[in-house]
């Protein structure tokens, strides 16, 4: 499967990376190199094997539903870029 | 007291022949002196390194001192510290003072250990250079014409030049057990879930764990008695009891299997660090090992397959820098999808950008069970080979990197070239578990090579009884390079 | 040509729990911004997700309360997409493995009288976690984000197109929001957005077994949105067929004021949400036990009660339907009938007539109402053994309203207090229903005498006159006579 610089394109868009068309021509150059070497992958027959998702086969483990939290907002909104009135502000949200 | 274990150091401070406060000025000034050079640490931060040093001491003094209170750690700047600048190595995040602790500053705090900086290191952890870095990359201290290997570059760096008598690293695909190999240290990577992740700036979350990095196993044991334990904050990290990863350093190896993959011993080895694994192994046969030889069949697919799993969780990891809460926001933008877009160009750099478009591709419609699904099922493939082989032997041993440490620039244009360097340690991220790296001697150019030693699950107690058997007949650990 | 609608919901219940599903931030509504975002729900570098034992419980009871199968293990899942709202830049959800799949919910409508059953299939349910607020009001030109409501648990629930019109979509929607509060698991408050739903809307010709192309309207937070946005979208997507156009598929916003849909702008963009298992969370066990557990603490749902109501009790469908509005009410009702069981009728007419409508007046839940069932038992059984009329009770039921503990506290911790309220108002007031017949026969002669011209125009067949003196007869007895009896006396001295 090769790749396209549209799919170049695509993909920076849905990772909401501004990439220019020169910029998108190096990438598809470097990220071709790299699918040739992941289509090695393909060569391996798997059907018979379950996806491994996790290093260890263990299960979820529960927190008790509790508030074990306090409200730390200045601290943590004295990292912000823009907030005003304990919201972080960010350029118009269209729906 | 610069090449001092950390044994030594703790038995000073407890006798009271020099205070932490001596001792952390000390390291601070040999790392303000040499890292101009070296550029091993992002910050250093001596009112604060000196203020903890002073508390370690009234600790020390009120006898409540435990075997790393007081002593100088170097941290990797991807763990998250409370009032320190925690960059993960990206302009993305050159402004963020991190409001809380990871789990690991937090063990290292509540023991009286010294934050002595934040290491450099490839930015989010991505690289095997650590020329990924915003801060610029870290040199070899060997030769400075070197690179440090990576991601935990900065921490290799400090740990072998003796700015730090240790210091932490994460490791995602080799990144404590490369430049550990590459700077001539000691590095471990324990078992997947051992080391709490809390506060650990994710890259790829199901194969990330945090690590120590010193000069020897021994002082590798005692940074893992203070890292390693259950933390309710990470649901990865494992319940067990408390282990002391000292307790079984002194055993002797009389019947010890070594496993040797076939697929480990190939032409793709340089010649300088083949025979320098191979005298190592030799030395291990004298110390009553018993070599077999094992195969782990699918090597050779590890790279792909990480490249398929660890740029997937990244891109995905990686979303929540937008310029919204924290961190680097563009300054100039037409609205907000703008912003995003600019925010994410401008503080990323370019390997971060090609992994998060790779992670991005293979987790997109139409594309997701020929990769992701692929990958995760080769990578069961590679675990069961593993399993298959612990059956004939304790631990599993081979090369750490095919090659010494490479020269600075050398790679960098050349992304799958850097990425198969990585063949040896990806495939123990995969399986998840528990592999280190130690000096055993010098190659090409002088530059040091580091011997990989695989355990299986848990056999981090016994892994590092395995390495320090070793130093014992040795002295590769103990040298540093000239400054 | 005949059109049908084709309509299946994804309801949003935002589960009840103390702290949010992956943090212990509390779920608190009504906080200072922000003021309730901790580290993991703002996303800072390096935090990780817990998942918390209450929203799962909640599931599994929603699980077993439908019908439905109680998945083990269960995966989470990251859906990735980029919002000021989602601190992460994705959303924990769960995708290809539901905690809950299949089930039904089982609807009573009733519309102009008729009575009808329907089943609607679920198709799933999920645990997923809240997006913050984006606050629109103008900063500088800018967006403000509250974070609070991130990581809220919610259960998303879908249910299979099985609904046909909006009327069925809304009683669906009632259902399952009676359904949710019943069990416990979520609080129902539209306003506040804890019951929130989108509908998938299409049309087709009827007859056809083709689903048409749906638009999915989101958001919709009362149940009058949710029908009048069905029914405008189900208007607009037929119009354009029937000009020849074709339905595209989308994601449209309901706008109250104008009664329209429009299409979402941020949601233009084809989605690729890049699902795939989060590595943070491990899989989700569920055990036998666990399962055996909940289903003991479940209470009588509320379809089985209104089975039982209209069995056992007698009642309608309709009083049924009411009375199981929830569980406050089903409770209350219960409570009356334990104390008069003779009469199930009775207490439900008095339930949802007068206690119903004074609780209403004053904004109160059937919970704190300010009556016990005791004493309205009391009130009841004195209308049955005829000590009052029905009419003297509505005023006795008054006086007693106003007398009664106003406070706010639960009429289950009142137990055994002022039981005989009714009775003191009646005795004290001497409300007594006149059924001494000696006392009665003496008030109709009275008024017989009193009133001649009447009781001529009776014997000369006017059966009006006969109304009149009954009329008086109660008047005199100031409405405490028994009015079947003075009828019956009043008949036989007239005709003696």
């Amino acid at each position: 499967m090769s790749l396209s610089l549209d799919d170049v394109k695509r993909v920076a868009n849905l990772a909401r990376i501004e990439i220019s068309e020169d910029e998108a021509r190096k990438a598809l150059i470097q990220l071709s190199g790299i699918f040739d070497l992941i289509e090695q992958m393909q060569a391996v027959d798997t059907s018979a094997i379950t996806p491994m998702s996790h290093a260890q086969d263990v299960m979820q483990r529960l927190r008790a539903d509790a508030v074990t939290e306090i409200d730390q907002r200045e601290l943590f909104q004295s990292v912000a870029p823009q907030v005003e009135a304990g919201l972080y502000l960010v350029p118009k949200v269209i729906e | 007291m610069l090449n001092a274990s950390l044994k030594q150091l703790s038995a000073m401070l407890a006798a009271r022949k020099i205070s932490s406060v001596e001792l952390t000025s000390e390291f601070l000034k040999r790392s303000r002196a040499l890292n101009p050079e070296y550029n091993a640490f992002i910050t250093l931060d001596e009112r604060t390194s000196l203020a903890q040093a002073q508390a370690a001491d009234i600790l020390i003094g009120s006898g409540r001192g435990q075997p790393l209170t007081g002593i100088p750690i170097a941290q990797k700047d991807i763990f998250c510290t409370k009032g320190w600048l925690t960059t993960c190595g990206s302009k993305m995040l050159s402004n963020f003072i991190s409001p809380y602790d990871a789990h690991v500053i937090g063990r290292f705090n509540a023991v009286g250990a010294v934050n002595i900086g934040k290491t450099n290191m490839d930015e989010f952890a991505m690289g095997s250079s650590n020329e990924t870095s915003f801060y610029g990359p870290v040199k070899n201290p060997w030769d400075t014409a070197a690179v440090p290997g990576g991601s935990s570059g900065g921490s290799a760096c400090a740990v072998a030049a003796r700015m730090a008598p240790a210091a932490t690293g994460t490791d995602t695909g080799g990144s404590i057990r490369q430049p550990a190999a590459l700077c001539g240290i000691s590095g471990l990577k324990p078992t997947y879930g051992l080391v709490s992740r809390y506060g650990m700036v994710a890259f790829a979350s199901s194969l990330d764990q945090g690590g120590p990095m010193a000069k020897s196993a021994e002082d590798l044991a005692l940074m893992l008695n203070v890292m390693a334990g259950f933390d309710a904050r990470d649901s990865t990290s494992l319940e067990r009891e408390p282990e002391d990863y000292t307790r079984d350093l002194e055993k002797p190896l009389d019947g010890l299997r070594i496993g040797l993959p076939k697929e480990y011993f190939v032409k793709e080895i340089d010649e300088d660090v083949a025979r320098a694994v191979e005298a190592a192994i030799g030395q291990y046969r004298k110390l009553g090992a018993e070599t077999v030889e094992v195969s782990l069949p699918n090597t050779k697919l590890s790279v792909p397959v990480y490249y398929v799993l660890a740029p997937a969780e990244a891109s995905s990891n990686l979303s929540r820098f937008d310029g919204v809460r924290y961190g680097y926001r563009a300054p100039d933008y037409l609205d907000l999808n703008d912003m995003y877009r600019k925010t994410r160009a401008q503080g990323f750099g370019s390997e971060v950008k090609r992994r998060i478009l790779i992670g991005t591709y293979v987790l997109s419609h139409g594309y997701y069970d020929a990769y992701y699904i692929q990958a995760q099922k080769l990578r069961r493939l590679m675990a069961q080979d593993f399993a298959e082989a612990f059956k004939q032997c304790d631990v599993i041993m081979g090369p750490t990197s095919p090659t010494v440490a490479f020269d600075l620039g050398e790679r960098s244009s050349d992304p799958v070239q850097m990425y198969l360097s990585d063949a040896y340690t990806i495939a123990v991220n995969l399986a998840g578990l528990p592999a280190m790296s130690i000096p055993v001697g010098f190659g090409h150019k002088n530059r040091p090579v580091g011997l990989h030693i695989i355990g299986n699950y848990f056999a981090e107690a016994q892994m590092l009884n395995v390495a320090h058997q070793y130093q014992l007949e040795s002295d590769w650990h103990t040298r540093m390079p000239k400054e | 040509m005949q059109w049908e609608t084709v309509i299946g919901l994804e309801v949003h219940a935002q589960l009840s729990t103390e702290s949010k599903i992956f943090s212990g931030a509390s779920t608190a509504f009504g906080a200072a911004p922000n003021a309730e975002a901790c580290a993991v729900d703002l996303a800072l570098p390096g935090v990780l997700p817990v998942l918390n034992r209450g929203a799962v419980e909640r599931a599994i009871r929603f699980g077993l309360a439908v019908g439905a199968k109680v998945n083990s293990p269960s995966i989470f899942a990251r859906k990735n997409y980029f919002y000021p709202d989602l601190p992460k830049g994705y959303q924990i959800s769960q995708y290809e493995l539901p905690v809950v799949e299949g089930g039904h919910i089982q609807l009573q409508i009733v519309q102009d009288g008729k009575e009808q059953e329907k089943i609607v299939r679920l198709v799933r349910a999920h645990l997923e976690e809240d997006a913050g607020k984006s606050l629109h009001e103008d900063f500088h030109g800018m967006s403000g984000i509250d974070l609070n409501r991130a990581g809220t648990p919610l259960l998303e629930i879908v249910s299979e197109p099985d609904m046909r019109s909006s009327v069925e979509a809304v009683a669906y929607a009632k259902t399952l929001h009676t359904l949710v509060r019943w069990i416990g698991i979520c609080d129902g408050n539209m306003q506040e957005g804890s019951f929130r739903c989108d509908a998938n809307v299409s049309v087709r010709l009827r007859g056809s077994d083709k689903l048409g192309t749906r638009c999915e309207i989101k958001n919709l937070n009362s149940f009058r949105f949710l029908e009048k946005a069905i029914d405008y979208e189900a208007r607009r997507q037929i119009e354009i067929l029937e000009d020849g156009g074709s339905i595209q598929q989308q994601t449209r916003l309901f706008d109250p004021e104008k009664g329209e849909t429009r299409a979402m702008r941020s949601k233009e963009d084809a989605q690729d949400y890049r699902y795939f298992p989060d590595p943070d969370l491990l899989p989700l066990e569920i055990s036998g036990n666990w399962i055996e557990e909940v289903k003991k603490g479940l209470p009588e749902l509320p379809q089985q009660m209104r089975t039982r109501l209209e069995h056992d009790y007698g009642l309608s469908m309709y009083d049924a339907l009411l009375l199981t509005a929830d569980r406050d009410i089903s409770e209350y009702y219960e409570a009356v009938v334990g104390k008069l069981p003779s009469d199930p009728k009775l207490c439900a007419n008095w339930v949802m007539g007068e206690v119903s409508a004074y609780l209403n007046n004053e904004g109160r839940s059937f919970d704190v109402c300010p009556l016990s069932p005791a004493q309205l038992a009391q009130l009841l059984l004195r209308i049955k053994d005829g000590t009052i009329s029905g009419k003297i009770a509505k005023d006795v039921f008054r006086q007693m309203w106003a007398q009664a503990d106003a406070e706010s506290i639960s009429w289950k911790n009142r137990e055994g207090v002022d039981e005989g309220l009714a009775d003191r108002i009646i005795d004290s007031q001497g409300l007594r229903q006149i059924s001494d017949s000696s006392a009665l026969e003496n008030l109709v002669y009275e008024v017989l005498a009193a009133n001649p011209k009447s009781v001529e125009e009776f014997k000369a067949g006017k059966e009006k006159a006969f109304n009149a003196l009954v009329g008086q007869v109660m008047k005199a007895a100031r409405g405490k006579a028994n009015p079947a009896q003075v009828n019956e006396i009043l008949r036989k001295k007239l005709t003696e």
